[in-house]
């Protein structure tokens, strides 16, 4: 898909992400401040690609911890148990709450997983300056920038009950190491996705080489 | 700074950005968030590979109870583990849980810990395990001592009645079935509970059964080499040659069975602490049990021609009401010199019993030969009796018969044979025996006959007297009666006359001697005056004795 008149990178210019300006850099710059608002302007979001595939690496990294290790402790006068998310899901869908189980399922498993993998393939392709379906491309960004909060779900979940069942002796709930993880996981890909241009992608169709700011 | 237009079409009016300087870090911070997490979880992961404990395999009958990730391996209700996977066996015979425990567990995971499920159960009386209803069931711990490691187990299927810890000592014991003890009866000392049943197994030959208890802290010292084991289980009732025997030692044992121990007076023998390898034999009942040991046993072969219907083996060997043996066995032999069918019952006889332990058993066997040579020739036999006329049982009885015939002792043959003599029984029937063959050679025939010629003779006889004698004897008679008569006319008067007489001079003679008459009155008289005289010469012989010269010189006159 080829792009209908000029971008601003092609004029040279450059649009303020927080005041919506638009200016030219300083000569042999590649950015500057904003001469509105003072905010940091640049061409393409600074380091974009490296800085995604640190997020992306640091997310994957504690992605595993988060789905080994137990994300909820309850102990009650029945006994003890720790959960990880994956036997919750397991507990829910025997004891038959299959929708939960399935609500549990892709909030805190496919989509952080979903969103990782769809992060490293943007990025992969803007590297190889990739042309392929641009449009589809740009879509699954937007579903993934808008998805990613929602995947914070069971850690409101525990939350809740950490904060709700305190019976001491009876019964009482706490957060399991894997809860930080797994919130870590979610802010990283949230992050990943934010610091992510999805400029860059059509950059290769305009042949605009914004990876050079990227 | 530009200014700004509404013209936003115009390019060139486009205000130019502050100019920014080059910072060479922004672009290497953000790899800091990597390595941060990349530590983090190389940390977690190194911990977690750190922590974890051995994973071990636990068999068992079936499943129930046991759940992946929820059921829990507890050592004295510590949790120490988790079980992570149940699954079947290639021949599908048993359940393999997989259970990971904690790392310090690792040193105890050896060849004698014992597994087992711990589930609610009632056994033996007794209720455990309640506590698994609410909280569902865990897999219980047993460290053993053993010095192999091991990783798999063979879990029981029943709880282990004693931990590894707890104070006591376990002993063997034998027997020749099982009653009606089962793993968790009681074992008793003085009616006090010592112990447990721990398990129970049959030999491998079929023969028998080996139990093992445990006896706790306080009662292991008062089993020695020495003690007995016995059944003490429900009621025992007994009926043999001394009657009907009740035993019971407790309510408890009588629903669930038990063993009870007792040390016999050890009798100056050495007694040491009994070890775990200490085998004892378990007694059907106490008075087996407290029977003298066999040490000192002689064994003798009696030799009965009678029935022995009513002697069993264990019955008493008794010596005027000692029990100094017992019957061990019986058999039926055919004597092949004679052809005569035999019965030898072979008996052991505790010497100790017999009191010659001091003083035989200690001396060399000839001397005890001698000895029971001497007794022999006194007339020591062997001799059936009933002991219970209620059981019709029979004992072997010892004792002296001096009219027996001799026996000498043949030492030769082992086991040695000690004569017998016919019981009291058989005795009584040789006599009626013997009655009923005089009797059955008694000529009653030619009796009869001499019998009915004596008394045609004698028939005869009584004619002739009849006739002959009779007249004759009735003559005498007559004239007998004739000369009485004249006694009594002619002779009765004059001796009534004579005897008249005779009374008068009775009477004169005793008119005479009656104590007033003259006679008796001048006669007492004459005596005193004799008495008087001879006092004076009695007075003058005293004198003359004091005075011989008065017969010279005449009597002194008394000077005043």
């Amino acid at each position: 898909m080829s792009a209908t008149g000029a971008s601003a990178y092609r004029l040279g210019l450059m649009a303020c992400h927080t005041c919506g300006k638009l200016a030219r850099p300083a000569p042999g710059a590649h950015e500057g401040w904003c001469p509105r608002c003072g905010a940091s302007m640049h061409f393409r979001k600074p380091n974009s690609i490296t800085r995604t595939w640190a997020l992306l690496i640091a997310s994957v990294i504690l992605y595993i911890p988060a789905n080994v290790l137990p994300v909820m402790e309850s102990s009650s006068i029945l006994g003890s148990q720790t959960d990880t998310i994956m036997s919750g899901v397991v507990y829910l869908w025997v004891s038959g709450s299959w929708p939960l189980a399935i609500v549990v399922f892709v909030a805190s498993v496919v989509v952080p997983l979903a969103k990782i993998i769809a992060l490293a393939f943007l990025n992969t392709s803007v590297q190889m300056r990739s042309t392929w379906q641009p449009v589809q491309r740009t879509r699954l960004y937007r579903v993934v920038e808008l998805v990613g909060r929602w995947s914070m779900l069971d850690i409101y979940v525990i939350a809740l009950l950490v904060a709700l069942v305190q019976l001491k002796a009876v019964a009482t709930i706490n957060a399991g190491p894997a809860a930080l993880a797994f919130a870590a996981v979610v802010v990283l890909t949230m992050v990943a996705a934010m610091s992510f241009d999805p400029r860059l992608i059509w950059d290769p169709l305009e042949n605009n080489d914004g990876r050079a700011h990227a | 700074m530009a200014e700004h237009t509404p013209e936003s079409d115009n390019l060139d009016r486009v205000a130019t950005a502050r100019e920014q300087p080059k910072s060479r870090w922004s672009f290497q911070i953000v790899w800091l968030i990597p390595i941060v997490s990349a530590l983090i979880g190389g940390w977690l992961a190194v911990k977690a590979i750190m922590e974890r404990g051995p994973t071990i395999t636990v068999t068992f009958q079936n499943a129930e109870g046991l759940e992946a990730g929820k059921t829990k391996v507890k050592y004295k209700d510590v949790e120490i583990g988790m079980v992570k996977a149940v699954t079947l066996d290639k021949d599908l015979k048993r359940v393999v849980a997989t259970a990971e425990l904690v790392k310090d567990f690792s040193p105890h995971l050896v060849e004698d810990t014992r597994f087992w499920v711990v589930r609610p159960r009632i056994s033996g009386g007794t209720v455990s395990g309640l506590s698994t209803l609410l909280s569902g069931s865990y897999i219980g711990v047993d460290t053993g001592k053993s010095n192999k490691h091991r990783a798999s187990f063979a879990g029981l299927e029943t709880p282990p009645i004693v931990t590894i810890d707890t104070p006591g000592r376990e002993f063997t014991l034998r027997s020749h079935n099982l009653a009606s003890i089962d793993s968790g009866s009681p074992v008793f000392f003085r009616k006090l509970q010592a112990g447990q049943v721990t398990s129970y197994q049959l030999d491998k030959d079929g023969k028998g059964v080996t139990l093992k208890v445990f006896v706790n802290e306080p009662f292991v010292q008062f089993v020695t080499t020495n003690t007995r084991f016995f059944n003490a289980s429900g009621v025992d009732l007994k009926l043999d040659a001394s009657g009907i025997e009740v035993q019971m030692q407790s309510v408890v044992s009588l629903l669930l069975g038990g063993i009870a121990f007792e040390t016999p007076d050890d009798n100056g023998r050495v007694v040491t602490a009994a070890t775990t390898e200490t085998p004892f034999r378990l007694y059907p009942n106490r008075a087996e049990a407290l029977k003298n040991p066999d040490t000192d046993l002689a064994k003798f072969v009696l030799v009965f021609s009678e029935s022995v219907r009513g002697l069993a083996p264990g019955a008493p060997v008794d010596f005027r009401g000692v029990v100094v043996g017992e019957v061990v066995a019986i058999r039926a032999d055919i004597d092949p010199k004679t052809g005569q069918i035999i019965i030898p019952v072979d008996v052991n006889i505790y010497a100790e019993r017999m009191r010659l332990r001091s003083r035989i058993a200690a001396k060399a066997p000839e001397a005890r030969q001698a000895f029971i040579d001497r007794l022999v020739d006194k007339g020591l036999r062997a001799q059936l009796r009933t002991g219970s006329l209620l059981t019709g049982q029979l004992y072997v009885a010892l004792d002296f018969f001096p009219q027996a015939k001799k026996a000498p002792m043949n030492w030769a043959a082992t086991p040695t044979v000690l004569p017998t003599t016919p019981g009291a029984r058989q005795e009584l029937q040789q006599a009626i025996a013997s009655v009923a063959a005089k009797i059955d050679r008694l000529p009653l025939d030619e009796i009869a006959r001499d019998a009915r010629t004596m008394m045609g003779s004698a028939d005869k006889l009584i004619r002739r007297v009849d006739t002959e004698v009779t007249p004759d004897l009735r003559q005498t008679l007559q004239s007998g009666t004739r000369l009485l008569q004249r006694v009594d006319v002619e002779v009765v008067p004059e001796a009534g006359q004579m005897i008249v007489d005779a009374r008068k001079a009775l009477v004169s003679a005793d008119r005479m001697l009656a104590s007033e008459s003259p006679i008796q009155q001048d006669a007492r008289s004459t005596m005193r005056e004799v008495q008087k005289a001879a006092h004076a010469f009695r007075m003058l012989a005293d004198y003359l004795e004091r005075n011989p010269s008065a017969l010279l010189m005449g009597k002194k006159e008394d000077t005043p």
